[in-house]
C-alpha cells in the first residue's frame, strides 16, 4: 500500500490533511490543557497512551565498587512523572541495561497500583535457548517486575534467520506451547513479537498468522520517517511494508526506535534548520513522534527516555497532538533523503553488541562519530577553513568520549558483534572506517 | 644595574627551559628549543662546535655568566639560596677552594664521558639533573593542573585543555630525581653555589677559562675599606677579605654581581682586566669515546613468565565473551613491556650505541613525547637514558618531535618522510600467543594497521589458520603492531631494537 492511499482511507489523518491546505503554515504549539493521545486496543479495549516508556536507556551511575548500576532515584522520578501525565505502557527486557532494567522498572512501578499501567517484557533467550534457561528467564521476569501477570509479552527480536531460527528459539524447546498455556491461564494478556529482519522473514511470520498457526496479538516494529522507505541495508525491511502488512491484518503495532536511538532528535544542522523554519517552537524530536502518531494502527510509540527533558518534551508532543499533514509527510520524506547524504553510522545505541569481547566501546565510538557529523564539527579536508580547530575538537572529544584502549583502532574485526546488531551494521567495517578517518586526521592526510 | 640585568636574563632563561620541559603540546619548542641546544654538555655531546666555541668565548670575555644565566640548575640554586638567606645580614663567608673534590669529580666525569658511562655523566651534569627533576617531579604536578582544567573545559564543552595521562615512567629515575633535588636543596639553601664550585663538572670546565676572563669584578685596593660586605654576600664564597688583602677567586666567581651592589665605597667594579690575574690553566679534553662497552644481553627466564600471563589474559576474555545481557565493557588488561634483547631508540638516532653515547639523560624527549613511547631506561647500563616501549602508544608517523628537540644530537633531526624509512627495530611474532595463529579468534590487526605494510597474514597449510609474517627489511619498529595487538598483558607481536639504524 502506498502512503498516499493509506492516508486517504485513514480517518484521523484524512481530516488533518483536509484541514491543512496551506503549504508553509507555522503552527504554534497547541494551546489548552494537555491531553495525552490514547489509542484503544481493538482486541481487548486496553486504553494505551501513545507515548510508551522504553526501559532500555535509563541513566547509569557507578556504585561504591565502581560497577555500573541504574540510577534508581532518577528512574523513580521519571516513572512517577510519566504516570502522572498519562503514560501507561512500560517496555523492558531481561537483557536490557546489563540485565538491570526489569528490576529497576519493577522497583519504580510497584509503588503504583498495578492496574494503572501496562507492563511489556520479553523472552530474550538469545544466548541460552534451552527449555530450562528460557523458563528460568520467564519466571525471573515476574520476580524482577514484582507482578503476577504481563500485559504484553514479546518473543524478543525475531526475524533474522527466519522461521528456522524461530523454531530453534521457541518451538523445539517447547516454549511457544508453554507461553500459549500461560496466556490461557491469564498470566500473559497479549502475546506478540518484536521484529528485526528482511522482508521474506517478516512474510513467514505473517503466513503463520494467516494459517492460524500463531495468533499474534500485537507486533513491535522499527518505524520512523527514515526507515519508512529508507531502511538501512539489504537485511532490513522498510517500515511502510511492515505497517501495511500489519494494518491489513488489523494487528496492533507498537513502535520501537521512533528516533533511531536519538539520531532523529539530533539531526544534522542543515536538516534541523529546515525543521525549525517550519516549527520554531517544536523540538526536532517532535517531528518523529508526530510521524508515528499519524498512523492509526499504531498502539504505542516507545521512547527510551534517559532524563526528564525528553520525557517532558514527548509528553508535550503527545499531550497536544497534531497529526502530520500530507504535505508535512512529504517534507519528512525529503529530510530522510537528505539525511542519507551524511556519512552517519546507522547505530541506535541499543548496546546489543556489547560487551565486545576485546573491550571496544562500539556504540560509544559510533555515537561520538555521528555527533560530530550531525553537528557539522568534523573536518573533511586539510584545505578546509578551521581545519586545525576541527581536528583538535574531534580528537580531544574522542578521547573524552571513549577510553583510548576502547577506540576503533583496537578492533580486530573478529565479527563477534555482527549477528547481534538489530540494524545489521557492518560493525567492523564501520569501525575501520572511523579508525581510518582518525588516522587521516592525526597524519593530516585528509 | 648589572645585577638587575643578570637577574632579568636568568629569569627568562630559567622560565624558558622549564616551560620547554613542561609543555606537552609541542607548541613552545619551536620558540624555546634553542635554549636547550646552547646547554654546554649537550653541545659537547652533539659535537656542536659553534655552541662550544661561543660558550668558551663568552666565558673568556665575560666570565662564568653561563652559570648565572643560561644554566637552569644554577638559576634554580639561586632561587633556593634566596629562600634560605634573604633575611640574613651576613649569609655567606669565604670558603677555601676544595681542590680535591672539585678536580677529583671533574676527572671522574671526564673518565666517565670517555668511557661511555653515561649514567655517571647524567648524574653529575647540571642540565641533566635539572631536566630530571622537572620531568619527574614538576611535570606530574603541571599535568594534574592541566587535567583539572581539562575537566572544567570538558564541562564547558571547550577543547582548549585536554587530559594527559600521568604515569610513572621509571621508578629508579624518579628516585634519582628525588635524591638530586634533596642534594641540590641541601647544598644551596645555606651554602649558595657550593655544588657549582665543588661538584659541577661544567662549572669546573668553565672555571679554566673564567680565571682569564677579559671582564671580571675587580677590587680597587685603594678604595676598599675591608668591611667584608662583599664577602658576606658572595654566594660563590670566592671573595676573601682580610685585614690587609682583598682577593676574588675568579675560577669560582659566577658573575652574579651581588658584590658590586653591596659595596658602599665603589671599590668593586666589573671592568676590563685582561691578564691581570693568573692561575695554572688546564686544557679541556673531551675526546670522543670510541670503545663502547659491549652490550650485555638481558634475556632472562621472564619470557616464559610473561608468556604464561598473556595466555591467561586471553582465556579470561574468552570466558567473558559468553555474555548474557546487553551493554557493559569487557575488561582490558593493561599492557606489559616485553623483554627486548636490544633496546629500541628513537628514529633519528644513528645506532643504539651512538644514541646512548651522546644522550645526557636530560629527559626532554621523555617529557615531550606525545605518544607516551619514550621513558627512562631502568637498566643499569643505560640508567635514566630513554628507550622506547609501546604499552601506552606507538611511535606515530606524523611525529618527529624528539628529533627536533634533542640538544645532544643523540636523536638527529629527521623529517616525516625520512621517518617512514628509518628502521629502529623489527617486529617478531610469538605464534603461541597469537590469537589468529592459535585459532582463538579471527584477527589480523597487526597486518591491517602496519603503516609500512610490512606484515602479511599467511595461511598455515596444516591448520588452515592465518598467522602474521613480518618482512624484516621493511619493518621500521614503530610499535603500532605491538601496541594494537589484542593479546594482553604481553603482546603476541613485539618489537626488538636494531643496533644499527642507518
Amino acid at each position: 500500500m502506498k502512503r498516499r492511499d493509506f492516508i486517504k482511507i485513514s480517518g484521523a489523518a484524512t481530516i488533518a490533511a483536509a484541514c491543512a491546505p496551506k503549504k508553509t503554515q507555522s503552527s504554534a504549539p497547541a494551546e489548552g490543557p494537555e491531553q495525552m493521545l490514547v489509542r484503544e486496543n481493538p482486541r481487548n479495549g486496553d486504553k494505551v497512551a501513545m507515548l510508551g516508556f522504553g526501559c532500555m536507556r535509563w541513566p547509569m551511575i557507578k556504585d561504591a565498587e565502581g560497577k555500573d548500576v541504574i540510577d534508581q532515584e532518577a528512574v523513580n522520578e521519571m516513572v512517577d512523572y510519566a504516570l502522572a501525565h498519562g503514560v501507561n505502557y512500560f517496555d523492558t527486557s531481561p537483557a536490557y541495561l546489563q540485565g538491570q532494567s526489569e528490576k529497576a522498572a519493577g522497583e519504580a512501578l510497584s509503588r503504583h497500583p498495578r492496574d494503572s499501567y501496562f507492563i511489556a517484557t520479553k523472552l530474550s533467550n538469545f544466548w541460552d535457548r534451552s527449555t530450562e534457561g528460557s523458563l528460568k528467564m520467564y519466571h525471573e521476569s515476574f520476580k524482577q517486575l514484582k507482578t503476577d501477570y504481563f500485559d504484553y509479552y514479546l518473543l524478543h527480536s525475531i526475524g533474522r534467520g527466519g522461521k528456522e531460527a524461530f523454531n530453534k528459539r521457541y518451538v523445539e524447546n517447547g516454549m511457544i506451547d508453554f507461553l500459549l498455556k500461560e496466556k490461557e491461564a491469564g498470566r500473559i494478556r497479549n502475546l506478540g513479537f518484536s521484529f528485526h529482519g528482511a522482508k521474506h522473514e517478516f512474510d513467514s511470520f505473517m503466513e503463520m498468522y494467516d494459517s492460524g498457526e500463531m495468533h499474534w496479538d500485537f507486533c513491535q516494529i522499527e518505524m520512523n520517517y527514515v526507515d519508512w522507505t529508507h531502511a538501512d541495508g539489504v537485511r532490513n525491511v522498510n517500515a511502510d511494508y511492515l505497517y501495511a502488512e500489519l494494518d491489513k491484518r488489523e494487528i496492533p503495532i507498537v513502535i520501537m526506535e521512533p528516533l533511531l536511538g536519538g539520531r532523529l532528535a539530533n539531526v544534522p544542522e542543515g536538516i534541523a534548520r529546515q525543521m525549525k523554519q517550519r516549527e520554531p517552537d517544536l523540538s526536532i524530536a517532535s517531528w518523529a513522534f508526530r510521524f508515528c502518531g499519524t498512523y492509526p494502527r499504531v498502539l504505542c510509540t516507545l521512547s527510551g527516555m534517559t532524563s526528564m527533558d525528553p520525557l517532558k518534551d514527548n509528553i508535550k508532543t503527545f499531550g497536544h497532538f497534531k497529526p502530520l499533514t500530507e504535505e508535512e509527510l512529504d517534507f519528512l520524506e525529503q529530510m530522510a533523503v537528505q539525511m542519507k547524504e551524511y556519512p552517519l553510522v546507522n547505530c541506535t545505541d541499543c548496546k546489543y553488541c556489547m560487551p565486545c569481547p576485546w573491550g571496544i566501546d562500539i556504540p560509544g565510538t559510533f555515537q561520538h562519530y555521528n555527533k560530530a557529523i550531525t553537528e557539522g564539527t568534523y573536518a573533511q579536508s586539510r584545505e578546509q577553513k578551521d581545519y586545525a580547530k576541527l581536528k583538535k575538537a574531534y580528537l580531544v572529544s574522542y578521547d573524552r568520549a571513549v577510553a583510548t584502549v576502547r577506540q576503533a583502532d583496537h578492533c580486530i574485526s573478529c565479527g563477534d558483534c555482527l549477528p547481534r546488531c538489530p540494524q545489521s551494521i557492518a560493525i567492523p567495517k564501520q569501525l575501520r572506517r572511523i579508525a581510518e578517518y582518525v588516522e587521516g586526521l592525526k597524519q593530516d592526510t585528509l | 644595574m648589572l645585577k638587575k640585568i643578570r637577574v632579568a636574563l636568568a629569569w627568562i632563561f630559567w622560565m624558558g627551559i622549564t616551560l620547554l620541559f613542561l609543555d606537552f603540546t609541542g607548541a613552545l619548542h619551536g620558540y624555546l628549543g634553542w635554549m636547550a641546544k646552547i646547554q654546554f654538555l649537550p653541545a659537547v655531546l652533539a659535537l656542536n662546535v659553534g655552541v662550544i666555541v661561543a660558550l668558551v668565548l663568552l666565558t673568556l670575555v665575560f666570565g662564568r655568566v653561563y652559570c648565572s644565566v643560561i644554566c637552569p640548575l644554577g638559576v634554580f640554586q639561586d632561587g633556593i639560596s634566596w629562600l634560605g638567606t634573604h633575611k640574613k645580614k651576613a649569609p655567606y663567608s669565604y670558603k677555601k677552594e676544595n681542590k680535591w673534590l672539585r678536580y677529583g669529580v671533574w676527572a671522574l666525569f671526564v673518565v666517565a664521558l670517555v668511557a661511555g658511562v653515561q649514567a655517571a655523566v647524567a648524574l653529575l651534569a647540571p642540565y641533566s639533573a635539572y631536566g630530571r627533576m622537572v620531568q619527574n617531579l614538576l611535570q606530574p604536578i603541571y599535568l594534574w593542573g592541566n587535567n583539572l582544567l581539562a575537566g572544567l573545559a570538558e564541562r564547558a564543552g571547550s577543547y582548549t585543555f585536554y587530559e594527559k595521562d600521568v604515569w610513572m615512567r621509571s621508578v629508579p629515575t624518579f628516585v634519582v630525581a628525588l635524591v638530586t633535588l634533596a642534594v641540590i636543596v641541601a647544598l644551596s639553601f645555606k651554602g649558595g653555589r657550593t655544588y657549582c664550585n665543588s661538584i659541577c663538572p661544567v662549572g669546573t670546565t668553565l672555571s679554566f677559562f673564567s680565571r682569564f676572563a677579559m671582564f671580571r669584578p675587580m677590587i680597587d685596593t685603594g678604595k676598599c675599606k675591608h668591611c667584608k660586605a662583599c664577602e658576606l654576600h658572595c654566594k660563590a664564597r670566592c671573595i676573601e677579605i682580610t685585614k690587609d688583602s682583598a682577593r676574588i677567586d675568579h675560577s669560582r666567581c659566577v658573575d652574579c654581581f651581588n658584590c658590586i651592589d653591596e659595596c658602599k665605597f665603589g671599590a668593586l667594579q666589573y671592568r676590563f682586566a685582561w691578564g691581570k690575574d693568573s692561575s695554572p690553566s688546564a686544557q679541556n679534553d673531551k675526546g670522543q669515546a670510541q670503545n663502547d662497552k659491549g652490550r650485555r644481553a638481558m634475556m632472562a627466564g621472564t619470557v616464559a613468565v610473561a608468556g604464561a600471563a598473556a595466555l591467561k589474559g586471553v582465556e579470561a576474555r574468552a570466558q567473558e565473551a559468553a555474555k548474557k545481557v546487553d551493554g557493559g565493557f569487557a575488561d582490558v588488561l593493561p599492557k606489559q613491556a616485553p623483554v627486548r634483547e636490544t633496546p629500541v631508540t628513537p628514529p633519528g638516532s644513528k645506532s643504539v650505541k651512538d644514541f646512548y653515547r651522546r644522550c645526557t639523560a636530560c629527559q626532554l624527549c621523555v617529557a615531550e613525547c606525545p605518544n607516551n613511547v619514550l621513558r627512562p631506561s631502568g637498566s643499569l647500563e643505560h640508567l635514566m637514558q630513554p628507550e622506547m616501549s609501546f604499552e601506552k602508544g606507538w611511535c606515530r608517523p606524523e611525529c618527529t618531535r624528539c628529533s627536533e628537540l634533542c640538544p645532544a644530537g643523540a636523536i638527529g633531526k629527521i623529517g616525516r618522510e625520512e621517518k617512514t624509512q628509518y628502521r629502529v627495530g623489527t617486529s617478531h611474532v610469538n605464534l603461541e600467543l597469537c590469537v589468529s595463529a592459535s585459532g582463538k579468534a579471527l584477527c589480523g590487526k597487526c597486518a591491517q594497521i602496519c603503516p609500512s605494510g610490512a606484515i602479511r597474514m599467511v595461511e598455515n597449510e596444516e591448520t588452515g589458520l592465518l598467522f602474521p609474517v613480518v618482512a624484516e627489511e621493511i619493518c621500521t619498529g614503530c610499535g603500532a603492531c605491538e601496541h594494537l595487538c589484542p593479546v594482553r598483558p604481553v603482546s603476541a607481536i613485539t618489537v626488538n631494537g636494531r643496533s644499527q639504524h642507518v
